[in-house]
């Protein structure tokens, strides 16, 4: 009966806005910002095709996410399996009718940009995720049902994108589904018994792997196997980064990038041509704000109510940090070249949708940060 | 309740596992921070080098040949502008389209095309190849014409050597050609600043001074793109144009010894007797130094290479011949030194019926029917063998060969300067036993005393000989390129100094000189043999008597040589054919050396007909037109002198 009354509670106007977390809404704004300069310098300072696109985008998703903030989270919470089956269905869609490019069937032409589902599909599983595990007694999460249940949730939509096949973003998937899982009190012993299967079927997976995936794993292990080839685009984020120094080359002064030794340049390897620019000082300073934004994440996790929003606040958290940490451990050497964007930085409308989208439920939840959520 | 204390039991449960999350978060960002700091801070010097190596690409830019000039500054080794279209091979789509549409407007040759194909084979992908080198006018303005077909074509203007008096300097100038590994392994400067097409000298001074004429070359660095292509230029290091050179060669009278021997097989030497400035060393045939430039034709070597004559030998330096009578005044000179004979001793010529005899051998003299009493004077004007072969018995040949080693013959002129430059034999006793491992026979001592036999030289060194004698006997340092520590009035007051000084005891023993020290014990003994030069030029019965001057100061001096490149049989003498009848082979040499003016000499000559007959109606009347010419210009040259002096 509490509950019930709670989850009516209504919010004048001003106590929404007054709730709103306008740190958050800054620091993102500044990577923004950062990212529509990084992408200016990628055309050698030519306000051009990629700028402008990056610039209406972002500023399109901006307002989106701003709007989006106001519905209300218990919205979001009993949508929250039809928006996974909606991400399932279009995964599906771009099985049959998908558009390709290079080798995979990734996007939906939606005329004023092409639209890649499994982006949407990394923000449907925490959502769907926080919803599963918002009822779940602690002591009966251990049970095989509640076991069974998560894992075809999450083997769906990750089978589906393996197969486009995209393995980058099944791997961010994955690893959002799991962080989510871990949050709500799974046993360790799980995680590590399915670590060692992974590990035990790892010749089985590398042998179903495209041969552009197994030459991208060897390549990591010594990028001089090919320097010409896979190695390439490692070998020169590496000197572009190493050459940037501790100040950087300068805003536009980035001769890697711009001489078109680095790959990818406006996508997967932003964080390269910023770090060359701008240096460590630079690198330390974007990666600090991701921080930042992170932390101001997490703290409106703790200050909900409900146990959705906290799992989704935890497992957005979670995942964007796994986002950025993918994309730049990959970009400096450190994990293999996996095709993995760097969150509001990279070229690219579905990713910078999808984060938006997810940051709208963040800030939802700090506005309707009362809301228990019936159970 | 139980819902209550089960939803702070997962509250707790959910925080304890961010916190263990956070906390690999926390750990993840170190890891990638250290990572950066790791490619940024401490490594930061290699990837800035392997930056650079990404981005900067560099060109080197052939370098200009040194200008080489005569010694009144006439070039005779010049840069010439030549039309050249290379390809760039990063901007060619399709090679063997490329050169189809090229061969049709330049017209390539097939055994052209076969180069162009192995040289692309050596190249890298962003080489520039060059197809021609040398285009016409004509060639060069259709190119352009049909430039926008011809993706990665570039007409190039570029500089060449060019010789402008091709013919007449090839054996003192020698020619450029591409370098090959050899030249590359050899010699440094070339390693250092080879680039392809680079030309280098092949023979002659471009060869002995090619490290001066080379110059450095110049480096362009460009910035460049993934793809290779140049975006912008960084630097220039300028290419520098090598040593310009001043030779101590006259290219009029040059020209005018290759105008006299034209025709004919032969060399013509000029010296200055204080100096030894090589002011002419000419040799005939010659052939055109221009054709090797761009690579010569197969048609053209060939011709050059088989034509009987032999232009490829510098015949004033690397052929060899027997001085025959030109080596009289030498033997009359050691024979006096020595004190063997006095000038007074006289011999009896008697003809070709009383011939002269030495253990039962018949050594003849030239003039049939002998002339008669001979002193040393006459004998050499009118160039006795009878007189010779019995003062060479006298004298004996290793104090000749040390004399006339000690003039200039059996050694090098020019030193290591022309790497071709033979040094001849001045045969002695212990020579024969050390090379041909034979003891020394009297017979052999009788005809080397008229230059005959084991004796070989070369044109030059007559000259040289020429010279020392005639500056009165003291030891000169020959050369071809104008050296400013060479002063005739140091020189001069060397030699005047040296000419009071009281000879030691050695003075006529084996050993060596320095430079303008004299080589002689009494000066009248040279002056002696002098005279009697002069006399076989400007007195009756003389053998160069006809080729005289008679102006007073055209008046040189000479003597006369015929050297036999067969023995002389009986029956020959008995036959005593004129000239035309015998075969071009089996013909006599023609010398004659030659010093002037007479009473104040300054320069010495040397010139040979191989195959030409007499010295006297072959070689002798050369050195009259010679002459006139050398002395006609000596004036010039002085003024040159003195203006090249100053400068210094």
């Amino acid at each position: 009966m509490l509950s019930m009354s709670l989850n009516s509670t209504t919010y004048s106007f001003i106590d929404k806005l007054k709730a709103v977390d306008y740190f958050l809404i800054i620091i993102v704004a500044i990577i923004g910002s950062i990212s529509v300069f990084s992408i200016y310098s990628t055309e050698s300072g030519n306000f051009s095709f990629y700028t402008k696109n990056h610039l209406i985008r972002f500023l399109v998703f901006f307002f989106m996410f701003l709007i989006l903030s106001f519905i209300r989270v218990s919205a979001w919470y009993r949508q929250a399996y039809i928006f996974y089956i909606i991400g399932i269905l279009l995964l599906l869609y771009v099985m049959l009718f998908g558009i390709s490019a290079s080798g995979s069937k990734r996007w939906i032409n939606l005329f004023v940009m092409n639209f890649q589902p499994s982006e949407l599909m990394k923000i449907a599983i925490i959502v769907c995720f926080a919803r599963y595990y918002h009822h779940i007694q602690s002591s009966d999460i251990q049970s095989y049902k509640y076991l069974l249940q998560p894992t075809v949730l999450l083997l769906i939509p990750c089978y589906l994108v393996i197969a486009q096949p995209d393995l980058g973003t099944a791997i961010l998937i994955a690893g959002s589904g799991l962080a989510i899982i871990w949050l709500a009190g799974l046993n360790l012993k799980y995680f590590v018994y399915s670590g060692l299967i992974l590990l035990v079927s790892l010749p089985f997976v590398i042998s179903v792997l495209k041969p552009y995936q197994k030459s991208r794993i060897l390549t990591f292990f010594n990028p001089e196997r090919d320097p010409l080839g896979a190695g390439y685009q490692i070998i020169q984020s590496k000197i572009a980064i190493g050459s940037g120094g501790f100040l950087g080359k300068g805003f536009l002064q980035g001769t890697q990038s711009y001489l078109e030794f680095l790959p990818e340049k406006h996508t997967d390897f932003i964080f390269t041509l910023f770090s060359e620019e701008f240096g460590f000082v630079g690198s330390a300073i974007l990666i600090f704000l991701y921080a930042l934004l992170i932390y101001r994440i997490i703290r409106i996790g703790f200050l909900s109510r409900s146990f959705f929003a906290k799992l989704y606040c935890f497992g957005f958290a979670s995942a964007l940090f796994l986002y950025i940490f993918v994309n730049i451990a990959m970009v400096v050497g450190l994990l293999p070249i996996v095709g993995a964007p760097l969150p509001i930085m990279s070229y690219g409308g579905s990713s910078m949708l999808s984060i938006m989208l997810g940051l709208s439920i963040v800030m939802s939840c700090k506005i309707y940060s009362r809301d228990p959520i019936g159970g | 309740m139980i819902k209550k204390t089960g939803n702070l039991n997962k509250n707790r449960i959910i925080s304890r596992r961010l916190f263990v999350l956070v906390a690999a978060k926390i750990g993840l960002l170190g890891i990638v921070t250290s990572r950066l700091y790791n490619l940024q801070i401490s490594e930061k010097q290699k990837y800035e080098v392997l930056s650079d190596k990404n981005r900067i690409r560099e060109w080197k830019t052939p370098p200009q040949r040194g200008i080489i000039t005569d010694y009144f500054n006439n070039v005779i080794a010049d840069n010439q502008r030549v039309y050249q279209v290379h390809l760039s091979l990063e901007e060619v789509s399709n090679f063997n389209n490329s050169i189809f549409k090229l061969k049709n407007i330049i017209s390539l040759k097939e055994d052209e095309i076969k180069k162009i194909y192995e040289k692309k084979e050596k190249s890298k992908p962003w080489d520039t190849l060059i197809i021609s080198e040398n285009l016409s006018w004509k060639e060069f303005s259709k190119l352009n014409l049909y430039l926008h077909e011809l993706d990665g074509a570039k007409p190039v203007l570029s500089t060449s050597r060019y010789y402008p008096y091709s013919n007449d300097l090839v054996h003192v100038v020698g020619y450029v050609g591409d370098a090959t590994t050899q030249d590359i392994q050899n010699k440094k400067k070339i390693e250092e600043n080879f680039v392809p097409g680079l030309k280098v000298g092949k023979i002659g001074i471009e060869s002995s001074k090619d490290t001066d004429l080379i110059g450095n070359h110049g480096t362009k660095r460009f910035e460049v793109n993934a793809s290779g292509k140049k975006i912008s230029e960084i630097s220039y290091n300028k290419e520098t144009q090598g040593e310009n050179l001043r030779t101590t060669i006259d290219l009029e009278i040059q020209q005018l010894a290759q105008e006299l021997l034209k025709n004919q097989a032969g060399s013509i030497c000029v010296m200055d007797i204080y100096t030894g400035e090589v002011i002419t060393m000419a040799s005939s045939p010659t052939y055109d130094p221009n054709k090797f430039t761009h690579g010569i034709s197969t048609k053209d070597w060939n011709e050059i290479k088989n034509n009987k004559l032999r232009p490829l030998l510098n015949k004033s330096l690397a052929g060899l011949y027997s001085p025959g009578s030109t080596i009289k005044p030498l033997v009359a000179l050691a024979a006096l030194e020595y004190g063997i004979i006095d000038t007074k001793f006289k011999v009896n010529c008697k003809g070709h019926d009383h011939p002269y005899e030495l253990h039962g051998e018949r050594y003849h003299c030239w003039k049939k029917n002998g002339h008669g009493w001979m002193s040393m004077r006459n004998a050499i004007k009118q160039s006795c063998d009878i007189y010779f072969y019995e003062v060479a018995r006298l004298l004996g040949v290793d104090k000749l060969s040390l004399i006339a080693k000690r003039y200039g013959l059996g050694s090098k002129v020019l030193e290591d300067f022309f790497s071709e430059e033979k040094k001849g034999i001045v045969p002695s006793t212990k020579w024969k036993k050390q090379v041909l491992e034979q003891s020394w026979y009297l017979g052999e001592t009788v005809i080397t005393g008229i230059g005959q036999g084991y004796i070989q030289t070369t044109p030059l060194q007559l000259c040289l000989m020429t010279a020392q004698l005639a500056n009165g006997g003291y030891k000169i340092k020959p050369n071809l390129i104008y050296d400013k520590e060479i002063d005739i009035d140091i020189i001069k007051s060397k030699i005047e100094s040296e000419k009071n000084k009281s000879v030691d005891q050695n003075i006529l023993k084996d050993h060596g000189f320095k430079y303008y020290e004299r080589l002689y014990r009494n000066p009248n003994n040279l002056k002696f043999v002098l005279d009697a030069m002069y006399g076989s030029t400007n007195e009756q019965f003389g053998t160069s008597f006809k080729s005289r001057h008679t102006e007073d100061k055209y008046k040189f001096a000479g003597k006369t040589g015929t050297s036999q490149v067969k023995r002389i049989t009986d029956q020959d003498r008995e036959l005593d054919l004129d000239l035309e009848e015998i075969e071009y082979k089996n013909r006599d040499h023609a010398l004659f050396i030659a010093f002037a003016p007479y009473n104040k000499p300054r320069y010495s000559l040397s010139v040979l007909i191989e195959h030409g007959g007499s010295g006297s109606k072959a070689a002798a009347p050369l050195a009259n037109k010679l002459i006139k010419k050398i002395l006609d210009r000596h004036e010039l040259r002085e003024k040159i002198r003195k203006d090249l002096k100053n400068i210094a």
